[in-house]
């Protein structure tokens, strides 16, 4: 079983961002760390492999500025076996259809039998990539996964949904997205690190993958979130109670 | 915080992998040991699957060859995953999980390969416990004053005596033990690793400390414990040499240990002192504070710069004795003024057990005891200045 797995590189979250004022782009530092929320499909491919047996391969495809892919030898050391950067200056900025074109474009050029990916990532919050990546790869989408378990040749998630879960399934080649906390995400280990630097990255341009950037998407303007309100303290002299029923009603509430 | 001068030290030491290295030793703290601490420290000890979950990730074997079950790696290695455990704020987990690497090494320096097959393996991967007994009740300082004696019977040497103050000495299951196998001095001395299983061995209950409460710390008592002359590491009537080197490393992570106690207990000054308000305004915005702040702030950055220099040093295998002597002294000390300081400052809070400047304090005053006293440090050093 082929398995791809979509990471991104983001600046460290703990870390304060910076957007560029001419672009409105993330100013990416040299260090960046791998998405959170891709660690989760990081371990949901091990443990599919794990599953499937030996020859069983995991392969992170990630577009990203090579810089010094800390974030990506962080998921090679949690167990990939290998990964594919598409690092092209043609695609700073790529929206999220351009960016799915790329990833489908790299994925379809390894070869896959499943795709993983996180819903979302931290930093841009598109939510669509994956999705976009499956239609540009004409491949099913099973989405939202909160369990994973290939059963019978299929692959077969528990989707999350408001009401509870759906169980879906569908026969490689799929794609699907994990939710955070599906999984409990290992820790790489002291090995898995020191092993990870053997592991081979390969790095991609557009022309490499015959795909050129075509960005749709301009970000025009960036605002800051509107500065909280301070709350009203009600003083309560018996009354109390009623001022608080008002405002709740004002607000639309009850 | 992390532009902070004493937190951008180590940028000119480690290397994109030792940076992920320190992330997993992190993570392992936070999931592993940072929610048990308090319940740890209440117990006297921790539970003992940390030693394989500690295996399991690697941060047992940092440093140690892998054909031995370690993880790879150099002294850097062995330091940020250290360095990590100790920013969890319980220096008697740090002792006790720690105790392997004052065990080992003299048996992978000196041990022959089966012995180094024999005992290095299960202790790296968590299986066993490891000690290492120097100390007897009789004195510390003058290893080469060292009463227990070991008497050769054919194949055995027959052990008698007492060590005290063992870290792991509860439940080690593997002792380094130093004993007199000669006469008197310095070269009557030699290194057994007595099982903790031997007939003869009994050890006393945990002993009570000022800190380290998490560790486990016994005097044992050997009562013609047989031990095989196949145990003993290195050869007869040679082993003080090999309690010396051994010290090395040891005085290395213990200043680590001292500059990582000083710095959280800084960062953790530094944010109270922002929280708390006296006479009107945030304690920040007092003089005394401040400068009181920059005093814990320039000699822990000066320490740190110092025990990073001689642990590179080290790194590139230079002999640092009269170095790591000066920075064991040097952080140990800055340890016991910042976490003297921190408790200060917090105040009442700094006095009680729920805040952890409080077991900063007491976990520091250890560091400049242990591994050899400060007085023994100025001691080495003199003899080489002087
Ligand atoms: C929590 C804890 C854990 C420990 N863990 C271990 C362990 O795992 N294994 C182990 O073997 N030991 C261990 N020790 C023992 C520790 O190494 C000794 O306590 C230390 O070496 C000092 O020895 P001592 O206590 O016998 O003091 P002494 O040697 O009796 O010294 C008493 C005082 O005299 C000073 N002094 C001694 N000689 C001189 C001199 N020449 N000039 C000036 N001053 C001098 C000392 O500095 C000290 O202030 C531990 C101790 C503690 C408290």
């Amino acid at each position: 079983m082929r398995i791809a797995v979509c990471v991104k590189q983001i600046p460290d979250p703990a870390a304060p961002y910076e957007l560029d004022p001419e672009t409105h782009f993330v100013v990416r530092p040299e260090d960046q760390v791998l998405d959170d929320t891709d660690r989760y499909g990081v371990e949901v491919a091990l443990q599919l492999a794990e599953a499937a047996g030996d020859d069983a391969s995991v392969t992170l495809v990630s577009m990203s500025p090579s810089g010094s892919l800390q974030g990506i030898r962080q998921a090679l050391a949690m167990g990939a076996d290998k990964a594919v950067i598409v690092d092209d200056a043609s695609l700073r900025g790529a929206d999220a259809l351009t960016t799915s074109r790329v990833i489908a474009a790299a994925i379809g050029r390894e070869g896959y039998d499943v795709v993983v990916a996180g819903t979302e990532s931290t930093d841009g919050y598109t939510g669509v990539v994956p999705q976009q990546i499956a239609e540009v790869l004409g491949a099913p989408s099973l989405t939202f996964a909160r369990k994973v378990e290939a059963v019978d040749g299929k692959i077969r998630i528990e989707r999350q949904t408001q009401a509870g879960y759906d169980v879906v399934e569908a026969a490689p080649p799929v794609l699907l997205t994990v939710t955070s906390g599906a999984v409990e995400p290992r820790y790489p280990t002291f090995k898995g690190i020191m092993q990870a630097k053997q592991k081979p990255i390969d790095t991609l341009t557009c022309t490499d993958l015959g795909v050129t950037a075509d960005n749709q998407q301009v970000i025009t303007s960036v605002d800051p979130v509107p500065a909280r309100q301070a709350g009203e303290i009600v003083e309560d002299e018996g009354e109390g109670h009623l001022r608080i029923v008002a405002m709740l009603e004002e607000a639309k509430v009850i | 915080m992390t532009d902070a001068p004493w937190r951008t030290v180590d940028r000119d030491y480690l290397s994109d992998e030792h940076r992920l290295l320190r992330r997993t030793a992190r993570e392992f703290v936070a999931a592993e040991i940072a929610p048990h601490i308090e319940a740890w420290e209440e117990a006297g000890t921790f539970d003992r699957d940390l030693y394989k979950k500690a295996a399991d990730v690697g941060i047992l074997g940092a440093g140690y060859p892998e054909e031995y079950g370690g993880s790879g790696g150099d002294v850097w290695t062995q330091i940020v995953a250290w360095e990590e455990i100790a920013r969890a704020g319980s220096g008697g987990v740090g002792a006790s999980l720690g105790s392997i690497d004052i065990a080992i090494p003299p048996i992978l320096a000196h041990g022959t390969e089966e012995q180094k097959r024999r005992f290095v393996p299960p202790l790296l991967a968590g299986e066993k416990i490891a000690a290492l007994a120097i100390t007897e009740p009789s004195g510390g300082s003058d290893v080469a004053a060292l009463q227990t004696t070991a008497v050769r019977d054919g194949d055995d040497y027959v052990v008698n005596g007492s060590k005290t103050f063992i870290t792991s000495g509860v439940r080690a299951d593997l002792i380094t033990t130093a004993v007199r196998t000669g006469g008197e001095g310095a070269h009557g001395i030699s290194l057994l690793v007595i099982g903790g299983d031997a007939d003869g061995l009994t050890r006393s209950e945990p002993l009570k400390k000022m800190g380290w409460l998490a560790s486990d710390t016994a005097q044992l008592f050997f009562d013609d414990v047989r031990v095989p002359v196949a145990d003993r590491i290195g050869e007869e009537n040679e082993g003080f040499y090999a309690v010396m080197e051994n010290f090395q490393m040891e005085r290395l992570m213990l200043a680590i240990v001292a500059v990582i106690t000083a710095e959280v207990g800084l960062e953790a000054s530094l944010d109270y002192i922002g929280e708390r308000e006296a006479f009107g305004r945030p304690l920040k915005g007092h003089q005394v504070i401040r400068h009181t702040l920059v005093d814990m702030a320039t000699r822990l950055t000066a320490a740190k710069e110092y025990v990073y220099r001689v642990a590179d040093r080290i790194s590139r295998g230079e002999d640092q004795v009269t170095e790591i002597s000066m920075a064991k002294l040097f952080a140990t000390d800055t340890s016991d003024f910042v976490t003297d300081r921190a408790v200060q400052i917090f105040g009442g809070y700094g006095y009680m057990r729920e805040y952890t400047v409080e077991r900063l304090y007491r976990d520091s005053r250890i560091l400049s005891i242990g591994g050899g006293t400060s007085e023994v440090m100025k001691e080495i050093v003199a003899k080489r200045i002087l």
